[in-house]
C-alpha cells in the first residue's frame, strides 16, 4: 500500500459520516468568525431557535470593517459599529473567546489565528472567509467557507464536503536575492491560472518552500484561493515547531509540546505519498512579479513585457483586453515605471511582522515619494506592538508611510481605507479585482511588501532589485 | 432571549425539505470568465447584519456611473426583468466566500445558473440555497447566451435529474456535480439538519482527536 499525504490523514481522522448526498461529514477543530460573515449565520441559529454547539472549539475577531485610526466607541461609521455591536452579543450569548479591539490581540483573523497559536499542524479550521487557506501554512486542513456553512458548524461542529484531489507544487532550487514568496505564488497562479486548482488542494514543497519562514509560507497558502484551489498545506516541520513553540498555546507548557508534536509528525505526507498530480517550478527562474491585470493570474516578471492579449489563449483574450483597458497599459511594455498614487502595506497576505522587517529594509533612509500616499497596516495589534518594539514604526513614519491600527483595511475597502477616483495603488494584499479597493475605477498591482516599499520610495513600480536594503536594527 | 429553551441540532432535523428537480424561466447573460464576487456585490454592500435587501446591489458597479446613472447591463435591461437563469463564461463567483454573491443573485429573482464553470465555494453558497450551478462547455454556453440574447421572453427549463437544459428546439446536454444533483432532487440540502443527526458521532470524532479539548 503506497504512502498517504497529510489531506488525506487529516481527512481520515476527522470524518464523521457519509451524507445521504455523498458528501462527507467532517469534523472541525478550529472554527473562526468574524463580524461581515457570521452575524447572518447567528441569526439562522436563533431562527431554528439552535445553539453553538462548541463554543470552545470557536473564536471571534474583528476586522474586515474595523476602522485604522482610531478604535474608540462608538465607531464613527454606524454601519460598522452595528455589525460590531451584533458580533459582540452573539460571542457573548454563545459564551465564544473574543479578540476584540480593546484585548490587545484583534487582529485580521488569518494573522491571530496562528500568533496565539490556534492555528496547529492536522487540525481542521473553518471560516467564512476565503483566505482561511492561509492556515494551511502549518499543516492544517483549512478552507473558507460560506455562511450557511457557518451556521452548519456552529450548529453541529461539522461542515460537509466533498473530498479532493491533491497536486502537489515541488518549488526547487534556490531564490534569487528580492524575490520572496509572494513571488513565487504570483508565479504559480499566473502558470496554473486562477482556476487550475478547482477541485484540488495543494500541497506546496521543495526547497524553496521548506527554506521558507513561516510568514512566507502563510503568503504562499493564502493565495491558494487566487488559484481556485479551497485549500493548500506545507508539511510541518522544525521551522512550524519553532513557532508552535514560542504561542500563547505551549510556552508554558513544553510536555504538551512535545505530546502534541508526535501528532504533528505522524501526519506529515509519507515519502511514499501518491499524488493526483505533480508540478515542478524552478525557484531560481522566479523575480520579482507584478501584476497587470484585474486577476491575480495576469502578473508577470518585473522585466517582461505585458502580454498582447491576441498572443494568449482563446479563452484569455477577453478578460486580458479589458484588464489592460481598465489598467491602462499596453502590450510590450513592462511594467516598470507604472505610476502609483498609494502604497498598501496590509492584508492577510502580507502585513505579519517579517513582512515589515523586509519592507523597512527598504524604506530605512528613504523618502516616500511626494505623489504617493503611503499606508502600513500591521496584521494585527500584536504585530503592531513587536514592530513597535523594534522602532519599525519609526522607521515608516521617519520616511512618510502612515502607521496604523491592525485589520483588513485597504485590501477590500470596508472601512475608510479606499483607493479614490482612478488612483493607482501598488499593494501588498491578494486581490487586484476591478473596485476591490473600494473605488471601481481604482487600479490594483499586486506585489511583494518590498516590492511596495520600493514604489512607495519612487512614485512607480519598480525593480527592488535596485535600491540597497539598509537592514534595521531591532532592539 | 431564553437560553435555557434552546435546542441543539440534532432535535432540530426538520429544516426545509423541499426539492428541486427543475427550474424554469426566462435568461440573462452575464458575459466573461473570471467574473469576481466583487463585481457581484462590491463589499461596501455587506456591511449589513442580514441577507435582506441585497439584490438591488447585484453587479451594481457594472451597472451604474458614479451619477447613479444606468449603464448598459443585462440586470438594466428591461427585455430581462423577472429572468430567472442565469447564463455565464468560466470560473464564475472566483473570489471571496461571501454568501451575500448568490444571496444577492437569488434575492434579484435568480433561481439556477449555467455556466462553463464555477469557483468552488461560490456554487457550494448556491447549493445552500437551493440554486443549482450546472455546467457545459464554452461552445454551447455562447450558444445559449446568444439565443437568450434573440429570445428574452424564451423559455429554459434546467432539468437537475436529467441533467438536461432545454431551450427553444435545442436540448443541451449539461453536468451536474453528483452531490449537488442528489441534494437538491432528494430535497437533502439542509445540511445542518443532515449532520446535526449524527451528534454522538461527532462527539466520538472529537474525543480521538489529540488536540481537542472539550468543555464537560
Amino acid at each position: 500500500m503506497s504512502g498517504r499525504t497529510l489531506y488525506e490523514k487529516v481527512w481520515d481522522r476527522h470524518r464523521v459520516a457519509t451524507l445521504p448526498t455523498g458528501q462527507e461529514q467532517l469534523f472541525v477543530g478550529l472554527h473562526l468568525i468574524h463580524e461581515v460573515t457570521s452575524p447572518q449565520a447567528f441569526g439562522m441559529l436563533h431562527e431554528r431557535d439552535v445553539e453553538v454547539a462548541y463554543p470552545e472549539l470557536t473564536h471571534a475577531t474583528v476586522d474586515h470593517i474595523v476602522p485604522t485610526a482610531s478604535t474608540e466607541r462608538p465607531f464613527a461609521d454606524g454601519a460598522a459599529e452595528e455589525m460590531l455591536g451584533e458580533l459582540e452579543a452573539n460571542v457573548r450569548e454563545a459564551g465564544i473567546e473574543f479578540s476584540g479591539p480593546g484585548s490587545g490581540d484583534q487582529g485580521i483573523v488569518h494573522v491571530i489565528g496562528p500568533e496565539q497559536g490556534l492555528t496547529q499542524p492536522g487540525t481542521t479550521i473553518v471560516c467564512g472567509d476565503s483566505h482561511t487557506a492561509t492556515h494551511g501554512a502549518f499543516g492544517a486542513l483549512a478552507f473558507g467557507i460560506g455562511t450557511s456553512q457557518i451556521r452548519d458548524v456552529l450548529a453541529t461542529g461539522c461542515v460537509a464536503m466533498e473530498k479532493q484531489r491533491v497536486r502537489r507544487i515541488e518549488v526547487t532550487g534556490e531564490l534569487g536575492p528580492g524575490v520572496g514568496a509572494k513571488d513565487v505564488m504570483l508565479t504559480i497562479i499566473r502558470r496554473l491560472g486562477t482556476d487550475g486548482g478547482v477541485g484540488y488542494v495543494y500541497e506546496y514543497g521543495g526547497e524553496v518552500v521548506e527554506s521558507m519562514d513561516m510568514e512566507g509560507r502563510m503568503t504562499v497558502c493564502n493565495m491558494s484561493v487566487e488559484g481556485g484551489a479551497r485549500a493548500g498545506y506545507v508539511n510541518p516541520d522544525t521551522t512550524t515547531y519553532e513557532w508552535l513553540r514560542e504561542t500563547d498555546a505551549f510556552r508554558d507548557d513544553p510536555e504538551e509540546f512535545e505530546r502534541r508534536k508526535e501528532y504533528w509528525e505522524s501526519i506529515r505526507s509519507d515519502p511514499d505519498a501518491t499524488y493526483d498530480d505533480v508540478v515542478e517550478i524552478d525557484g531560481a527562474a522566479i523575480e520579482p512579479v507584478v501584476t497587470w491585470g484585474t486577476t491575480p493570474g495576469q502578473g508577470t516578471g518585473i522585466s517582461e513585457p505585458i502580454p498582447d492579449p491576441d498572443d494568449l489563449p482563446d479563452d484569455e483574450r477577453d478578460t486580458a483586453r479589458r484588464a489592460q483597458e481598465h489598467m491602462r497599459v499596453a502590450p510590450g511594455e513592462t511594467m516598470r515605471g507604472y505610476p502609483v498614487d498609494v502604497a498598501f502595506l496590509g492584508s492577510c497576505t502580507n502585513a505579519r511582522l517579517a513582512d515589515l522587517r523586509r519592507a523597512a529594509a527598504i524604506v530605512r533612509g528613504r523618502e516616500v515619494h511626494p505623489n504617493v500616499r503611503g499606508l502600513v497596516v500591521p496584521g494585527s495589534q500584536r504585530v503592531k506592538r513587536a514592530a513597535e518594539e523594534e522602532g519599525l514604526d519609526r522607521v515608516f513614519a521617519e520616511a512618510g508611510f502612515e502607521w496604523r491600527g491592525a485589520g483588513c483595511s485597504m485590501c477590500l475597502g470596508m472601512n475608510e481605507d479606499q483607493l479614490e477616483g482612478d488612483q493607482a495603488c501598488a499593494s501588498s494584499s491578494n486581490r487586484n479585482f476591478v473596485g476591490r479597493q473600494g473605488s471601481k475605477d481604482g487600479r490594483t498591482v499586486l506585489m511583494s511588501p518590498t516590492m511596495v516599499a520600493a514604489a512607495a520610495v519612487r512614485g512607480e513600480v519598480t525593480d527592488v532589485r535596485e535600491l540597497e536594503p539598509v537592514e534595521v536594527q531591532t532592539a | 432571549m431564553s437560553h435555557g429553551s434552546r435546542k441543539t441540532a440534532d432535535d432540530a432535523g426538520d429544516g426545509p425539505a423541499e426539492t428541486v428537480e427543475r427550474v424554469s424561466g426566462t435568461g440573462i447573460p452575464v458575459r466573461g470568465n473570471d467574473v469576481d464576487t466583487d463585481q457581484i456585490i462590491p463589499a461596501r454592500f455587506m456591511k449589513v447584519v442580514t441577507f435582506d435587501g441585497l439584490g438591488q446591489f447585484a453587479f451594481f458597479d457594472q451597472r451604474f456611473t458614479d451619477d447613479d446613472e444606468k449603464k448598459d447591463h443585462p440586470f438594466n435591461d428591461p427585455a430581462h426583468r423577472g429572468a430567472t437563469v442565469l447564463v455565464v463564461n468560466a470560473n464564475f463567483g472566483c473570489g471571496s466566500s461571501r454568501e451575500h454573491a448568490p444571496q444577492a443573485l437569488a434575492r434579484w429573482g435568480i433561481d439556477a445558473v449555467v455556466g462553463e464553470s464555477f469557483a468552488e465555494i461560490f456554487a457550494g453558497n448556491c447549493l445552500a440555497l437551493g440554486m443549482p450551478t450546472v455546467t457545459a462547455d464554452h461552445e454551447s454556453i455562447v450558444a445559449l447566451q446568444e439565443w437568450v440574447d434573440a429570445h428574452p421572453d424564451g423559455e429554459i427549463e434546467i432539468d437537475v435529474a436529467g441533467e438536461t437544459v432545454r431551450y427553444g428546439d435545442h436540448e443541451l446536454a449539461v453536468a451536474v456535480d453528483d452531490a449537488q444533483r442528489t441534494a437538491l432532487v432528494e430535497g437533502v440540502w439542509d445540511t445542518t439538519a443532515l449532520m446535526g443527526a449524527n451528534g454522538a458521532a461527532v462527539r466520538e470524532t472529537a474525543e480521538s482527536l489529540p488536540y481537542v479539548e472539550l468543555d464537560g
